[in-house]
C-alpha cells in the first residue's frame, strides 16, 4: 500500500511543526561511493555549494532562527568554502554540528579542520556502521574501517568525545543490508564496550538509522534482489507513533544550489519544500506549521519500527 | 503442494493458533519472554537461536534468525561462530557416544 494511502486509512496527515533544524547539503561530491548512500555521492560527482549559495544560507541563518545547524553531504570536508559556512554559522544557532565519513577528516589535507571544529564547538556526527571490518568495509570501502578508527583516535586526542571536554562526537550507524537497524541503545551499549576494549576510543552519543531505499542503496536493492523483501518489510514496520517525530516536520533542508527541501530524502528524490522550487535567498520566514509535506513510498524508511530522524531512533 | 518448505509459511506461523487458540498463545507469550532483554541480550539470544536453528536444521529458524541476527547488530564472522558452536556439539555427541561403542566392542571381543 502507498504510504499516502496508509495514512489517509489511518486519519494522519504529514504537516510542517514549528522548524528548528537547518540541515546544509553541501554537495555530492565524496571521497567514498558508499552503497547504502541514497545521494549516490562519489568521487566522480562534481555538484558542491558555490560561494554566493554558501553566503545565501550563512545570511538565511542569520535572519531566522534555528536551534539547530546541520551540515551534510557528500563529505562536507570536500567543499572548499566549508571553513567560511563553519565561522558563518556557528554563531547563529545553539548547536552546529557537521557530518564526517571520518576517512575524508583523517586525510592530511583536511586534518586542520579538526581544529576549526574544536574551535567553533561544532559537534561531530561521524558515520560508523559496524566495528567489524567485513561489514563496514562492504559497505563503505576497503580499508575504511581502519581509517576511521584512526580518525576516531585523532579526534579523541582533541578531546573529542571525552567527558567534561564539552566536545560532542557521536556516531551514526546505518545497516550494512537489506535489513534494520539494531535497537539503539543495544546498539550503543555494545560499540562503547568494543571501542574501548579494542582501540580506546570514547564517543557520545550513538545514533541508528534505517538506510532509504533511494540513489545507490536502491540500485544495489534491485541487483541484489532485495528491493521487494526490503519495501514490504518497511512498509510492514509502518509505526504510526513515528509520524509526530519525524524530521521532515522540523527540518528546513537546502541543497547544494541553495533548493529547499523538506528534509535530506525528499532532496535526494527531488521532492521540493512545498512542490515547487524555492531558493534559500528567498526563505523570509520559516515554513508556517501546517504547511502539507510532499510524500513518497522511501518515506517508509522513516516510520519503520522506532522509528527514524537525523538524530537517530525516535522511540527508545 | 509442491515443496514441503515455502518460505512465504514462515508469515503464517501464527496460523498455528487456529484450533488451539489458547496453547498457540500461551507458546507465543512465552516466546516472546524467553527472546526479551534479560540476562542475556536480544543479540546474544538470537545467535544461540541461529546455531539451535542449525541444530535443529529448521530452513523457517534459520532464515528467521539470520535476519534477526543481523538486525540485532551481528556480523557474520560471529554468526558463522555460533554454527561452528552447533556444528561442534552435534559432532561432539556422536563421538562422545563412541565411548559407548567401545565399551560393548571391548566387552564382545577377546
Amino acid at each position: 500500500m502507498l504510504l499516502a494511502e496508509t495514512l489517509q486509512e489511518r486519519g494522519i496527515e504529514l504537516r510542517r511543526a514549528s522548524a528548528t533544524i537547518l540541515q546544509i547539503n553541501v554537495g555530492f561530491k565524496c571521497n567514498l561511493a558508499c552503497r547504502h548512500c541514497h545521494v549516490e555521492a562519489g568521487p566522480s560527482r562534481r555538484e558542491m555549494m558555490d560561494v554566493p549559495t554558501i553566503e545565501a544560507v550563512i545570511a538565511a541563518a542569520g535572519r531566522l532562527q534555528f536551534q539547530i545547524i546541520d551540515i551534510t553531504g557528500g563529505a562536507p570536508e570536500l567543499l572548499p568554502g566549508l571553513p567560511r559556512l563553519i565561522a558563518g554559522l556557528a554563531p547563529l544557532a545553539p548547536k552546529l554540528l557537521v557530518r564526517t565519513n571520518l576517512v575524508a577528516l583523517a586525510l592530511p589535507e583536511f586534518t586542520n579542520l579538526m581544529e576549526l571544529y574544536k574551535r567553533h564547538g561544532v559537534c561531530i556526527v561521524a558515520s560508523l556502521p559496524s566495528i567489524n571490518p567485513g561489514q563496514t568495509d562492504a559497505q563503505r570501502g576497503i580499508g575504511v574501517l581502519e581509517r576511521s578508527v584512526s580518525a576516531l583516535k585523532l579526534l579523541n586526542g582533541l578531546g573529542y568525545g571525552i567527558e567534561g571536554s564539552g566536545l560532542k562526537l557521536d556516531l551514526a550507524v546505518n545497516p550494512t543490508g537489506a535489513f534494520l537497524p539494531p535497537d539503539q541503545t543495544q546498539a550503543e551499549k555494545r560499540f562503547r564496550q568494543d571501542l574501548e576494549r579494542k582501540h580506546k576510543i570514547a564517543f557520545n552519543d550513538l545514533f541508528t538509522f534505517a538506510n532509504v531505499p533511494l540513489g545507490r542503496f536502491r540500485n544495489w536493492l534491485e541487483k541484489s534482489g532485495n528491493l521487494g523483501a526490503y519495501r514490504k518489510k518497511i512498509e510492514e514496520s509502518f509505526n504510526p507513533s513515528t509520524i509526530q517525530h519525524l524530521m521532515c516536520r522540523t527540518t528546513v533542508s537546502v541543497d547544494w544550489q541553495g533548493f529547499l527541501y523538506d528534509c535530506d530524502f525528499n532532496l535526494a528524490a527531488g521532492l521540493h519544500h512545498c512542490g515547487k522550487k524555492k531558493h534559500v535567498s528567498e526563505l523570509t520566514e520559516l515554513p508556517p506549521e501546517g504547511t502539507p509535506i510532499p510524500i513518497a513510498d522511501h518515506c517508509y524508511a522513516c516510520t519503520a519500527g522506532t522509528g527514524f530522524t537525523c538524530s537517530g531512533s525516535i522511540l527508545r | 503442494m509442491k515443496t514441503y518448505y515455502d518460505p512465504q509459511d514462515l508469515a503464517r506461523f501464527k496460523e498455528i493458533g487456529k484450533n488451539a487458540p489458547e496453547l498457540g498463545e500461551r507458546f507465543f507469550d512465552y516466546y516472546n519472554a524467553v527472546f526479551a532483554d534479560g540476562a542475556l541480550s536480544e543479540r546474544e539470544k538470537a545467535l544461540i537461536a541461529l546455531a539451535v536453528a542449525h541444530a535443529v536444521q529448521c530452513p523457517y529458524c534459520i532464515d528467521a534468525y539470520t535476519v534477526a541476527c543481523l538486525e540485532k547488530g551481528s556480523n557474520l564472522d560471529e554468526m558463522t561462530e555460533a554454527v561452528h558452536v552447533a556444528n561442534a556439539i552435534r559432532g561432539g555427541a556422536s563421538l562422545a557416544h563412541g565411548v559407548q561403542m567401545r565399551k560393548i566392542a571391548e566387552k564382545l571381543s577377546m
